[in-house]
């Protein structure tokens, strides 16, 4: 356990000395609100049929929420593993009973830390600037931003245990992240897209962190069939990153 | 696999290690055993199989075939207790760029249960000044002091040193050299990977020599030399024309004339009876030096050919 500690602690640091991932974390959902917010804000209803017939806001909060989530585990995380290996990180660590377990362990904290800070960033500017209502059911929506959580951060360590190198991890997360952002439900509201753009948003897994999300919020209730795809994600993910990892090691 | 016979005065067994990848035999019918306290080396060139040797010692890779026992532990079954025994460096492996030199110490050290010795070692290897710089700051020498200092960081029982003053500058390469044979004084059993002659005569109490994944012989570095490469080789200038026949003297064996240069090669005591012959005949070079033969000549002897660096 103190071991898991420290390395968590270090973890956390050389997170924070990385100003891109801050900023992909922290600071663009958050202007990515604001802008949205300046754009939405004034809709108090879907008059025109838009956002599910939800205030823009109500509707967009827990999608930044989702946001900050996906860049979590998409945008830092797998160059910085897929750096681990390239380096010999992680053979050095493994020598010194720093497994494969301990290090996606200490990832997983980070994660939780630091989604819960940029999320608490996102809820505090949707309430507060925007009089966006707070969750209907606060502990589903934790449970929603928990589960979410630790699938995007899985899927970032399984990008990262097979992406070639460090520069092919951060091209190919980068990509994802921008997909997701405009088709996986913080871009456009759905009834804006086309039907094309409609189906690409189904298959990312933001778009189903994003209804999970909604739903608990907005009480709607708890969506089952996103929880077991997020669930779904974050057990194949995790399995496979783990097989890879000690396959090649 | 049978199981490997213990003797509990080894802290390592290896009985015909292989290894063997699709198209190549890194390491072929490989065998030696070390004892408690000693420096034990592993020398050869690049690509010979050492570092591949040591990895399966380490449990870092599985082997073909063969038995290992290090601690008594079988490092392909156990590895998780043997980790916390042993001390690693490893080629090739590098840290996080941004960690700090001190939180990479606090970090390892964490391991080892009540374990805050690493301020010592950071002051040991010459790292207190560097305690706040990253890694990816740090030059080569630091970095491998960096990388011995977390060897030590969990005080293995034994601890494997593949390499360790490859970038060390040569005051930092004997500060290194000190610094081992205290560690071995305290009781920590050294293995020792290098492809540097002076540094396996330096510290080495036994040495393997490999070669192309065969082990080629195993001695002390005075035993190797004495068994593999027993001819000294002595020099001197010499104006005159004519010189006495030294090839006479029967510990003689080459005799080589190089403009003013005059080589010998012979065993034994010919060094002292060609200079009491030189000298009957009014020859007294004031240049004559020897040179005993050295790790270099076994090598050459044993393989064909010089060490590559």
């Amino acid at each position: 356990m103190r071991t898991l500690g420290r390395l968590t602690l270090v973890e956390m640091k050389l997170f924070i000395r990385e100003p891109i991932t801050m900023f992909f974390t922290f600071a663009l959902p958050l202007l990515f609100l604001f802008v949205m917010g300046g754009v939405f804000g004034k809709m108090t209803n879907g008059g025109a049929g838009d956002f599910h017939g939800l205030s823009a806001m109500a509707f967009y909060t827990p999608a930044y929420i989702a946001l900050v989530l996906t860049s979590v585990g998409i945008v830092g995380l797998p160059g910085h593993l897929t750096g681990y290996r390239e380096r010999g990180v992680l053979r050095r660590f493994r020598a010194s009973s720093l497994s494969i377990w301990r290090i996606f362990g200490a990832q997983g904290l980070v994660s939780l830390v630091t989604a819960a800070i940029g999320g608490i960033l996102i809820l505090v500017a949707g309430v507060f600037v925007f009089h966006v209502s707070l969750p209907q059911n606060p502990l589903l929506v934790i449970l929603a931003f928990l589960v979410s959580a630790l699938s995007f951060t899985s899927l970032g360590l399984l990008l990262g245990a097979v992406l070639p190198t460090s520069r092919a991890a951060q091209g190919v997360g980068l990509v994802l992240f921008f997909v997701m952002l405009i088709l996986g439900g913080a871009g456009p509201p759905p009834e804006a897209m086309t039907h094309l753009m409609r189906v690409v948003g189904d298959f990312t897994p933001m778009q189903h962190a994003v209804t999970l999300l909604q739903n608990a919020w907005l009480g709607l209730g708890w969506n089952w069939m996103e929880f077991g795809i997020m669930a779904g994600i974050l057990i194949v993910s995790l399995t496979t990153a783990t097989l890879v990892l000690r396959r090649n090691s | 696999m049978n199981k490997i016979v213990q003797d509990p005065t080894k802290v390592i067994q290896v009985e015909n290690l292989r290894k063997s990848y699709k198209d190549l035999i890194a390491v072929d019918d490989i065998s030696f055993e070390v004892s408690r306290g000693e420096i034990f080396g592993l020398l050869g060139p690049n690509g010979a199989g050492k570092t591949t040797t040591v990895e399966c010692l380490q449990g870092l890779r599985r082997y073909t075939s063969g038995k290992i026992s290090v601690l008594g532990l079988d490092p392909a079954k156990n590895i998780g207790a043997l980790r916390r025994r042993i001390g690693s460096q490893l080629q090739d492996s590098e840290l996080p760029q941004r960690i700090k030199v001190w939180e990479a110490l606090d970090l390892f050290a964490s391991i080892t249960p009540g374990e805050n010795g690493w301020r010592k070692l950071m002051k040991d290897w010459d790292l207190e000044s560097k305690a706040n710089a990253s890694f990816s700051s740090l030059s080569g020498g630091q970095k491998q002091r960096l990388f011995i200092a977390l060897a030590l960081v969990n005080h293995p029982e034994v601890v494997f040193l593949d390499e360790m003053t490859t970038g060390l500058d040569p005051v930092a390469r004997h500060i290194a050299w000190d610094l081992i044979k205290e560690i071995r004084a305290n009781g920590t059993t050294v293995i020792l990977v290098t492809h540097f002659m002076d540094e396996a005569e330096e510290l080495c109490d036994r040495l393997a020599i490999v070669n192309k994944g065969k082990l080629l012989a195993l001695d002390s570095p005075l035993g190797l030399t004495s068994k593999y490469a027993t001819n000294v080789k002595a020099a001197f200038s010499y104006d005159g024309n004519e010189l006495p026949s030294l090839e006479d003297i029967p510990q003689v064996k080459k005799v080589t004339r190089n403009g003013r240069t005059v080589e010998v090669e012979g065993i034994g005591s010919f060094v002292s009876l060609m200079a009491a012959k030189l000298v009957s005949h009014g020859i007294v070079p004031n240049d004559l030096r020897t040179r005993q033969p050295s790790l270099e000549d076994v090598f050459l002897k044993l393989t064909g050919h010089r060490i590559e660096v």
